[in-house]
């Protein structure tokens, strides 16, 4: 969706410069959230502040809010037919890999080094083997991050 | 019924603020939720919607809520857990948005979210590990989620195409095609 909001508001509306969006996407990308949820809602807000993030938002949900609604709507009715069941027979392992590669993904952008595979591995353990709730991992792998690597950023910054 | 209303608001209100990096990074988080705690959902039913919010327009994880609310309590339901989602992205991004512009490049930012990435990274591999435990089961499991991951790493397929020749797949190997009117 990123794609097309930087199309339509940086290239054909003009409402924000391309640099300016560079940032919008790092925070987008940073603050929690549905990232193009967070990119509407400061797109919005940065042009007619609080009405504009409130609208950009709507913008953004309804649209599919009403299209899974009726998917909703008419699923169940066809859920129990043969053809449906095998069909989903297929998707679900479709969608193990389509997890999984976001995983790999993930992973290439965020394990440099073997600090970032220890907080990997343990989060892993924490989550698929105690079975702890994501959310203390995610907290927990905030606080490591930041004895991590803070003076290796802080290094990275001197150097530039 | 305002009691489940609530509920689906405050479940993916708390969804929403801890999701960090997008995309699939909510799906830990909904598992755990929406599977093991208020157990609103199946394995199989919540990969089922993972792969409809897939085909659909709009995030992911928006398209996700929307569907579960409908489901636990209807048209309301669908309102509430939608607006649940997006509730902590409004809030944050409005009221930290400039604070966060002049603080994104500090090592200290940095350096925390460097953690978070990696530990998504995990909790991501950890779902697609309980999603296949309960889905693949057979060699027919096993095939198509080598040539999905194939298709996505080796011939750029994208997602949405993956996830139809999977249900074409499907059809073909668990409903036996020949007695399908029409193929």
């Amino acid at each position: 969706m990123v794609p097309l909001i930087q199309k339509e508001v940086v290239d054909e509306k003009g409402w924000i410069e391309a640099e300016d969006f560079i940032d919008i996407l790092a925070l987008a990308q940073t603050a929690p959230g549905p990232v193009a949820a967070n990119t509407s809602v400061f797109v919005g807000y940065k042009l007619v502040g609080v009405p504009g993030a409130v609208w950009a938002l709507a913008g953004t949900v309804l649209p599919s809010f009403i299209v899974i609604l009726v998917i909703a709507m008419y699923f169940a009715r066809i859920a129990d037919s043969a053809v449906i069941k095998a069909a989903f027979s297929g998707i679900r392992p479709a969608v193990v890999a389509l997890v999984a590669s976001a995983a790999i993904n993930i992973g290439k952008t965020a394990l440099h080094d073997i600090k970032g595979v220890v907080i990997c591995v343990l989060a892993f353990l924490a989550v698929a083997i105690i079975g702890i709730h994501p959310i203390p991992v995610i907290i927990g792998s905030g606080i490591l991050g930041y004895v991590f690597f803070k003076d290796d950023e802080a290094a990275v910054l001197k150097s530039q | 019924m305002t009691v489940l209303l609530f509920k689906l608001l405050f479940t993916y209100a708390k969804m929403g603020l801890f999701t960090f990096g997008g995309g699939y990074a909510m799906i830990p988080l909904m598992e755990k939720e929406l599977i093991q705690v208020h157990k609103w959902l199946s394995m199989q039913e919540f990969m089922d919607i993972i792969a409809i919010a897939e085909v659909t327009p709009g995030p992911v994880a928006v398209n996700c809520a929307t569907y579960v609310g409908y489901k636990m309590a209807g048209v309301w339901g669908a309102a509430f857990a939608t607006i649940g989602v997006v509730l902590p992205s409004f809030v944050i991004v409005i009221s930290i948005a400039s604070l966060f512009l002049k603080y994104k490049d500090t090592p200290s930012v940095k350096a925390v979210s460097k953690g978070l990435r990696a530990a998504v990274t995990a909790m991501i591999a950890s779902a697609a590990l309980s999603m296949a435990r309960a889905s693949v089961v057979d060699v027919r499991g096993i095939v198509i989620v080598g040539l999905v991951v194939l298709g996505i790493f080796k011939m750029k397929i994208h997602p949405i195409i993956c996830i139809f020749l999977a249900a074409i797949l499907g059809i073909v190997l668990w409903g036996g095609a020949m007695s399908v009117p029409g193929l």
